[in-house]
């Protein structure tokens, strides 16, 4: 702690840099790689801030057990064909193909790095870049033992941009436009969570990179069980409201994610699914996929979505239907997918595939193994449940939602209005994004992100270079950042003596209370898990009543301390978040993604009218939302 | 599961220059309780917000004196059990106690270059700054084989 200053007076750090990269996890580890390489010589000025440590920070924090953006025999168009169809027709092809095109030099270099890659027989210590056959779980998964894929990227990261350009531990939490031209971001500010220190930077151009959205929604597990997120809980919709907030178009942020995973401990279902040929049942022992699966080809709701291989959300719906009706628990065969696999191996090949499916859980959900031993269950005896979890707002997993940006020039066919000069720039000049935060365009996973960041940073550099001589100068002045970025302690400060309980207090409301309360709203209105995933118009109108009114109250929020102010400035992010995303819900009338959530009142894909983007743009000096369609195109042949 | 830090083993990380669990969890959950004011445990450190962590396991991969076990998110799961790693330079081992006394160990490979040896750029190219305006090529010009009568235009 610095001595000299309180909780309420903090020290101002002020600095101007040329690219600041904000956020630690994949995309910016990806952007640290190739920056340093480009930036050689030019004498830019580069940092990287993360609120968190890079070794552990973002959604790979536990560590993964597949990598999942592999493109290796297929073709990169395979690849944006497997994505557009999961993602119900509409996403953006020009992005999905620059990252297919580039990821594989990516995952070649994590295994150079150090990650342990799977190999098929007889391929064992023969690197991928040099034609090992990787273990696929899947047609683009492949297995790896991932305990350690965090450490060893960001140890690389860290390498490549060197520590005394990273700074650990500081949240941004606010970018701020230009002086002289509001369509330009010109710097940003946040807090050191360990010290009382408020941080300013001025630049030319900034990665916004700080992952998805969690626990927008009330979870399933409401005790000590919240953390138990499907994504990392510390995504906390920063990147989605820092642009929004800035002036960015958003995109598809209607989209969501609802993984169907093994319930409570939420432990991956696609080892199990893909690798071990599991099947599911419902309570009744029925394999409801084949009774009810032919329903997916009604084409007044499903469209034409229904005829081929069925999309996640698609799934989903199927599985909820028998919840729905009744004909609950979901059951995944665990035991007889092991046996009918063990049958033809011999004992000590069958110790080796038993130990395989515990470390699908140890590498990257280690809480499914602490329910598992808890209950008893060992898959190799016993079924496990399944379930759809609570909604999850993200760009780089099997969802959509995100920034609108500008995409390669070179791909046949783009129209002119998806470029509008620097690859992964979004509508604010200068400011950029990758992995979770660019939207339209997700199955990026961990190594499309890293990709992705890597694509990003290549342009930035040329953003810097072109404005050279350009100077920035924020719209805000130091006092006003310091003022707001600080309130929530003012305000504790200010008001904790006047009742004898410090969270009950009717001038402030506790971070903790108002991400219930959030919490609450979207659960109930937004199509939560309260709703098995319905909403309707009238719903969504009672919801954005009660969330400006929410919006407006946490400027109320009070921090107690530093951890608490993290806490505060979070659910600001989520508030943000969970209005763009029932902004757009209201906006789109049709149901795009069964299974996922229901719009009650238009329960049908309709091609016809919504086979396009929606995009939306927040205005923070009034704080109303445009929203409108976007042309949608495809690039890819079928 | 919340993490929960053992009395007996937690010796602040005294001696060193960092609290490993404070300095590593993602979500600021690891507090050094310098006077023993919050917990009655002057020099230990203890997880300030339980119901907010993930169990990654971050921070018990880390701690230097094995001092951090998880209890099973109380709202969800049976007591009794436990999953505990040791993690090397090279290979994780994990012990699963099962609520009926059952125990499973495993021991998994990690990664397969020493600690702190990755040199980012050994072998690569330099950035060559007439290729920045391609979106075709990144500065290690690994792109993937692709076929171009697959756009539609």
């Amino acid at each position: 702690m610095s001595e000299s200053h309180g909780l309420d007076d903090p020290e101002i750090v002020e600095e101007e840099l040329d690219i600041l990269i904000i956020g630690g996890g994949m995309a910016a580890c990806g952007a640290a790689f190739e920056i340093t390489r480009w930036a050689e010589g030019t004498g830019l000025r580069i940092k990287l801030v993360d609120k968190a440590a890079l070794s552990r920070s973002g959604a790979v924090a536990m560590g993964l057990s597949a990598i999942n953006t592999y493109v290796g025999e297929n073709d990169p168009a395979d690849y944006v064909r497997y994505v557009r169809n999961d993602l119900m027709g509409i996403v953006r092809e020009d992005l999905v193909y620059d990252v297919g095109r580039h990821v594989d030099d990516s995952v070649h270099n994590f295994e150079e790095w150090g990650l342990p890659i799977w190999k098929q027989p007889g391929d064992e210590g023969k690197p991928l870049r040099d034609g090992g056959k990787p273990v696929r779980s899947g047609h683009w998964q492949i297995m790896i033992n991932g305990e350690s894929y965090k450490w060893i990227v960001a140890e690389a990261a860290k390498k490549s941009l060197g520590q005394d350009r990273i700074q650990e531990r500081v949240f941004i939490v606010r970018l701020v436009t230009d002086k002289n031209d509001p369509t330009r971001v010109a710097g940003a500010a946040g807090f050191s969570v360990r010290e009382h220190k408020v941080y300013i930077y001025r630049f030319k151009c900034c990665l916004l990179v700080c992952g998805g959205a969690v626990n927008v929604f009330r979870p399933r597990s409401v005790g000590e069980g919240t953390g138990r997120a499907w994504y990392p809980v510390w995504n906390a919709g920063s990147t989605y409201a820092m642009a929004a907030e800035c002036g960015a178009e958003l995109t598809m942020m209607e989209n969501r994610f609802v993984p169907a995973r093994f319930k409570d401990g939420y432990g991956p279902v696609g080892a199990w699914f893909l690798l071990f040929k599991a099947k599911v049942a419902n309570g009744m022992g029925e394999d409801y996929n084949a009774i009810h699966g032919a329903e997916l080809k009604d084409t007044k709701r499903f469209g034409k979505y229904g005829q081929g291989v069925p999309g996640t959300c698609l799934r989903n719906h199927l599985m909820l239907n028998e919840m729905k009706e009744g004909r609950g628990p979901i059951i995944m065969d665990t035991a007889t997918a092991m046996k009918t696999f063990a049958e033809k191996m011999t004992p000590k090949e069958v110790k080796h595939l038993e130990a395989e499916a515990w470390e699908d859980f140890l590498d990257m959900t280690i809480s499914q193994c602490g329910i598992w031993a808890g209950e008893n269950i060992e898959p190799d005896k016993t079924p496990s449940e399944i379930m759809p979890t609570e909604p999850y707002l993200l760009g780089s997993h099997a969802g959509c939602a995100g920034i609108w940006v500008s995409g390669p020039t070179d791909l046949p066919g783009t129209p002119k209005e998806w470029n509008w000069g620097y690859n992964r720039m979004s509508t604010v000049k200068g400011l950029f994004s990758a992995g979770d935060g660019v939207g339209a365009s997700g199955h990026k996973f961990s190594s499309g992100s890293f990709t992705e960041g890597r694509i990003a940073a290549k342009a930035m550099v040329k953003f810097a270079i072109d404005n050279k001589g350009w100077k920035p100068e924020m719209e805000r002045t130091r006092d006003e950042l310091v003022a707001e970025i600080y309130r929530p302690v003012k305000t504790f400060v200010q008001y904790k003596d006047y009742t004898t309980a410090i969270d009950i207090n009717p001038h402030y409301i506790t971070p903790k209370m108002l991400q219930f309360r959030l919490q609450k709203i979207m659960d109930e209105y937004v199509a939560g898990v309260a709703t098995f995933y319905q909403t309707n118009a009238k719903m969504l109108e009672m919801a954005e009543k009660k969330l400006v009114m929410l919006r407006e109250d946490s400027l109320k929020m009070r921090a107690k301390d530093l951890h608490e102010l993290l806490r505060a400035w979070e659910n600001y992010h989520r508030i943000l978040t969970a209005e763009a995303h029932m902004r757009h819900i209201q906006f789109r009338q049709e149901t795009r993604y069964p299974g996922y959530y229901y719009r009650t009142d238009h329960n049908y894909i309709d091609d016809e009218n919504w086979k396009c983007f929606v995009n939306s743009r927040y205005d923070r000096n009034t704080g109303s939302w445009e929203l409108k369609k976007v042309a949608h195109k495809h690039l890819i042949k079928d | 599961m919340p993490t929960y830090v053992r009395t007996d083993k937690c010796d602040g990380c005294k001696g060193q220059e960092k609290t490993a669990c404070m300095y590593i969890c993602p979500h600021d959950l690891m507090l050094l309780d310098l006077d023993g004011s919050k917990t009655g445990h002057p020099m230990k450190a203890y997880n300030q917000e339980p119901e907010q962590c993930w169990e990654c396991y971050s921070c018990v991969k880390i701690c230097p004196q094995n001092a951090i076990e998880v209890r099973h998110y109380a709202d969800v799961v049976p007591l009794g059990a436990q999953v505990q790693p040791l993690r090397g330079t090279d290979a994780i081992m994990w012990t699963i106690k099962f609520r009926n006394g059952n125990v499973k160990r495993f021991k998994f490979p990690i990664r397969t270059t020493a600690e702190g040896s990755i040199d980012p750029y050994r072998g690569k190219p330099t950035a060559d700054m007439a290729e920045i305006e391609r979106h075709d090529l990144l500065f290690t010009r690994q792109t993937h084989k692709a076929d171009p009568s697959q756009f539609l235009e």
